[in-house]
């Protein structure tokens, strides 16, 4: 039996948009109306007023009930759909792109001229942003329908920062970006490894290619705040309250240079606020920007 | 030599996956559906199996129900390869008695079959 009450929290509905709320409420307000009706009613002697008008109440009452119910219902089917959705894309979009990855990995194995290795890096690239994108999506389905599961575990903060760095060697090299990182302290932390992991790539992500060769990214990491500062294109002012909006990509001078689909800090801040943490920017225009990540231990 | 059954509806992966693995030293058997599949790892007694989930005829649940039913296959480790995440699907698996699963499309060649060869060690 789907408890509707949680499935509206999980959509993040207020109460007065949340169907069975609203149903209770109008059953309440049914049952005082009929009484009220009742005793102005039962003022004039003719039972059939009484009658009439009480049942007039409770048909008017009842209709609205019935699309209420019919709310509920849509909301339940959109939520399977959605969750049907997810099943299907994940496997359909997926077992191509493992077959077109394992394929590849075949094909490195086998002796390649130098124009062969380039062409093999190319789709090797391609398919690392496919199954990125659709691992954002599968991340942003599973953050709308409320179900980010945390697995927790211990793990040094400061050695899965140098990993993810060093992930983004090559982009920031092709980009003419240094990356540094200091930490005044080591940060063991509890919590889902690889969630965090996605968020600081996500915003690292960002710094470097919204930054202008040659561009310069701090890392720093002091007592439980992790902030990661650039020196690139900066966010407009008036944009900057739609920045952590799912597709939400700021109209700056590099936008049409960068590619991208505006999750990253979607999903960034989801994953930071389910570990009950804060994720923060200040940003100025042409100057740079410095996102300030704040985790629990 | 250790014997490897592969159930997977899948062709291309089984090409590539097969021969890498028997370039790595394995007997590799190959089932294109879980029917084939169940009937394999009966017959044949691998030491390792690498079970899809989606499968034409009988799906990876309910092969890997049966396996663990059966006293001549109960205690083959099963390697669940799939690209299905739901928490519901990956818990159902390991309630039902799968030694461990890998979500296929995060991990490339190399890193697979080093997990095989870890499972198998």
């Amino acid at each position: 039996m789907v408890n509707p009450f949680k499935q509206c929290k999980d959509l993040r509905l207020k109460p007065w948009q949340c169907p069975p709320f609203l149903f209770i409420l109008m059953g309440i307000i049914a049952i005082i109306a009929m009484l009220a009706t009742y005793f102005v009613a039962s003022k004039y002697e003719s039972p059939i007023i009484l009658v009439g008008s009480v049942s007039f109440v409770t048909i008017i009452i009842m209709t609205i009930g019935y699309f209420v119910v019919q709310g509920v219902s849509r909301i339940v089917e959109v939520n399977q759909m959605k969750t049907e959705f997810v099943s299907i894309a994940s496997h359909q979009l997926r077992t191509p792109l493992t077959s077109l990855s394992w394929s590849a990995g075949a094909l490195e194995k086998t002796k390649l001229n130098d124009k062969q290795k380039e062409m093999l890096s190319s789709i090797k690239e391609s398919h690392h942003r496919m199954i990125g994108l659709v691992n954002n999506l599968l991340n942003v389905s599973r953050i709308e329908q409320g179900k980010i599961k945390i697995i927790k575990e211990k793990f040094s903060l400061n050695k899965l920062i140098k990993e993810t760095i060093k992930e983004f060697n090559s982009l920031a090299k092709a980009r003419n970006t240094e990356i540094k990182f200091t930490a005044t302290n080591k940060l063991t932390m509890q919590g889902d490894k690889e969630k965090i992991r996605i968020v600081i790539s996500n915003v690292i992500n960002n710094a470097i290619l919204y930054s202008k060769a040659p561009g310069k990214i701090e890392i720093s990491l002091k007592k439980n705040i992790l902030s990661i500062k650039d020196n690139g294109v900066g966010v407009p002012k008036e944009q900057q309250k739609l920045i952590f909006k799912k597709f939400f990509r700021s109209d700056n001078v590099l936008k049409r240079q960068t590619q991208g689909t505006g999750l990253g800090l979607y999903i960034s801040k989801a994953f930071v606020e389910a570990h009950k943490g804060k994720i923060w920017f200040e940003s100025k225009e042409n100057k740079g920007t410095t996102f300030y990540i704040k985790l629990k231990n | 030599m250790k014997k490897i059954l592969f159930i997977e509806d899948e062709q291309s992966l089984q090409k590539v996956l097969g021969n890498r693995l028997e370039q790595e030293g394995f007997s590799v058997l190959s089932a294109l559906d879980g029917e084939i599949g169940f009937n394999l790892a009966k017959e044949k007694k691998p030491d390792l199996i690498l079970l899809d989930l989606v499968l034409p005829k009988k799906d990876g649940f309910e092969v890997l129900k049966e396996l663990k039913q059966e006293k001549e296959t109960k205690d083959i480790p099963v390697m669940v390869l799939t690209n299905l995440e739901t928490d519901a699907d990956l818990q159902r698996i390991l309630e039902l008695g799968a030694t461990t699963y890998l979500v296929k499309a995060n991990y490339n060649l190399e890193e697979i079959v080093s997990k095989i060869k870890q499972t198998c060690a």
